[in-house]
């Protein structure tokens, strides 16, 4: 299974080039173009909570690091878009350090409320540091994005970018779980003690896990920053943080597939509920209950547990491989 | 100079006692079923916004409003338990974390959809000429909060430490399986907390609305800084959440004093940050012994 990923990946790169092609308006590519930066915020996530079980409950801040970090370098000090990305990522470097060090030793609610509050510090400055990062109005100016002498003025042209961005993250999560590294975060989400008497150094894999991730979450913010063209500290609350979260384990924790499908389904929804605009929310909460209540393997491990019990019913039906697979 | 510091220490410690309240609902649900509720913070705002609704919509009097109000969000807590903890079995923790944010965005979705977008204010209990204490004002409003909270403080203590109801719900956090073997209802004793803390967190709604108004969204940041208080004072402590709230309310009012008012919720939130990685048990919290 985890063999054919890289081709299943080329397959799903594949659909999402073609996707815009069977669009009949242009305005979905740009919910296309969310969906994909959302995805890869997710994938960040689930990187950290899916796979190496750490719960981090202020997300939202390195996404509104990468994105405040380019539109400063780029918009206020004029530096190129190589540059801005350069300082999108070593801010949300210094910061995953400096938080990451003494906030992972703890854990559970703690774990929770320390990053919780860390993400609302950072939001309250984006809110509050009027003069860099223009308050709760947002900021404006920020230039489209222009990588290696390429303009990507056209929404199809960075819905593709996007795409092969998204694809590559995807290539990257899944070279991570499937290694000795990746192995060693599972075995921390089970039982740290365990992990440890394995030989695993549980602090120095919380805190590398925790640093890609916002890395990641950074280099989303920077694509997201370029494309708007103009950030505001709303997109980058706590509820976003929750979104993250939820998109994550509405789509099933620990999956590849399952950041990817959660975030396209969380972001494209509400789009298409745009005409009952107030019962949006409610869906939300509703949806976010009733998942964690009765599937908490979320969307891909109830289809797949579907798709087996399918395959289980049709091989009742012929009486010649009955049983082979029976309990 | 010094009467400014004692504004700012009075209106810190009466932000900080419905903290403490809020934090307290926290402590109630943690203590029975180990499970932090993040819809607290909605519960204290539908405590304000009930009686507000209760007041303005069907022209009740104001006791009979609050007593309706704090009514019917107990109700809402043990729906809330009924529907959404009840049925769902061998959870982790973060899956209750989930859940509960999903209630808190679906109460909060209703009461919109209900009330409105606008903010309400409730009437001061006792009037509203300000008393005059060393040369700060005090509102009669803050000495209810202050009186309300110091009172449901020490009940709450006495329930779990004197009786054998708050026993049992305290032996169920511990162990529910033992709590069951000794004769102890678990289901009975979870539903009692949501509802127990539902009620707490209604008197705070209740009696923070005259002061700080009330609107649909108020729920977010006050639920966010119970939970905080509880942190600070040590989880599962009712006086540490007590405690960490008004640290956390004075801290809030003596920043946005002295340095700035826009980073008031920052500093309670560095504060917190400072203490959990210099002591990560909270201020009271006995350090957890790791079994190996």
């Amino acid at each position: 299974m985890l063999r054919s990923t890289p081709l299943l990946l080329a397959g799903f790169l594949a659909l999402l080039l073609a996707l815009p092609s069977m669009l009949t308006n242009e305005y979905y590519v740009s919910v296309l173009i969310l969906a994909c930066i959302n995805a890869i915020v997710a994938v960040s996530m689930n990187l950290l909570l899916g796979y190496a079980g750490q719960i981090s409950m202020g997300h939202a801040a390195f996404y509104g690091l990468g994105a405040y970090g380019t539109a400063i370098a780029t918009a206020t000090w004029g530096l190129p878009m190589e540059a801005g990305l350069g300082v999108a990522l070593l801010a949300a470097l210094v910061v995953a350090l400096a938080i990451g060090i003494p906030c992972l030793k703890l854990s559970g609610h703690y774990l929770a409320m320390a990053t919780l509050g860390f993400g609302l510090v950072v939001n309250i400055v984006f809110n509050e540091a009027l003069e860099t990062t223009g308050g709760p109005s947002g900021f404006v100016g920020i230039p489209r994005l222009k990588l290696l002498g390429f303009q990507f003025d056209d929404d199809l042209a960075y819905y593709r970018l996007l795409a092969v961005c998204l694809t590559g993250m995807l290539l990257l999560t899944h070279h991570i779980v499937d290694s000795r590294l990746g192995r060693a975060l599972r075995a921390l989400h089970t039982s740290e003690k365990a992990a440890a008497c394995a030989g695993v150094d549980v602090a120095r894999h919380k805190l590398f896990v925790f640093v890609l991730s916002a890395l990641m979450a950074a280099f989303a913010g920077f694509l997201y920053a370029h494309y708007l063209t103009f950030v505001a500290p709303s997109s980058f609350s706590f509820l976003y943080s929750v979104e993250v979260i939820t998109m994550v384990v509405l789509g099933g924790l620990a999956t590849l597939g399952g950041a990817v499908a959660g975030a396209f389904f969380l972001t494209i929804l509400p789009e298409m509920l745009r005409s009952f605009e107030n019962i949006e929310v409610l869906l939300y909460g509703g949806i976010l209950v009733l998942c964690m209540m009765f599937m908490p393997g979320g969307l891909m491990s109830a289809f797949t547990g579907a798709g087996r019990r399918l395959g289980r019913l049709l091989a009742r039906k012929q009486p010649q491989s009955g049983g082979s697979h029976g309990r | 100079m010094l009467s400014s510091l004692l504004q700012y220490l009075l209106t810190g410690l009466t932000v900080g006692a419905t903290y403490g309240l809020t934090g307290l609902g926290f402590t109630i649900i943690y203590n029975t079923t180990s499970i932090i509720n993040f819809a607290q913070g909605e519960f204290v705002m539908l405590g304000g916004m009930l009686a507000v609704a209760l007041m303005t919509g069907l022209d009740w009097p104001l006791i009979p409003a609050i007593l309706g109000a704090m009514a019917g969000t107990t109700l809402a807590g043990v729906l809330m338990h009924q529907l959404t903890i009840r049925p769902v079995r061998r959870a982790e923790a973060l899956q209750y974390i989930i859940i509960t944010i999903g209630v808190s965005i679906l109460i909060r979705g209703i009461a919109m959809l209900v009330f409105g977008k606008d903010t309400f204010a409730l009437p001061q209990f006792t009037g509203n000429t300000p008393l005059s204490f060393l040369g700060a004002s005090v509102m009669p409003q803050n000495l209810w909060v202050l009186g309300v909270t110091a009172v449901l403080l020490l009940l709450m203590k006495l329930f779990f430490d004197r009786t054998i109801h708050g026993k049992a719900m305290l032996a169920c956090s511990v162990d529910p399986k033992a709590a069951s073997l000794v004769g102890v209802s678990v289901r009975k004793m979870a539903v009692t907390s949501f509802a127990l803390s539902a009620f707490v967190g209604a008197v705070g709604g209740v009696i923070l609305a005259p002061i700080t108004l009330t609107s649909y969204d108020r729920g977010i940041m006050l639920g966010l800084k119970g939970f905080a208080a509880c942190i600070v004072g040590g989880l599962g402590n009712p006086f540490g959440a007590a405690a960490g709230g008004i640290a956390l309310g004075i801290l809030e009012s003596v920043g946005a004093g002295y340095i700035s008012s826009g980073y008031k919720d920052a500093f309670a939130f560095l504060a917190l940050l400072v203490l959990l990685f210099v002591k990560p048990s909270g201020l009271f919290g006995k350090a957890a012994i790791k079994r190996v």
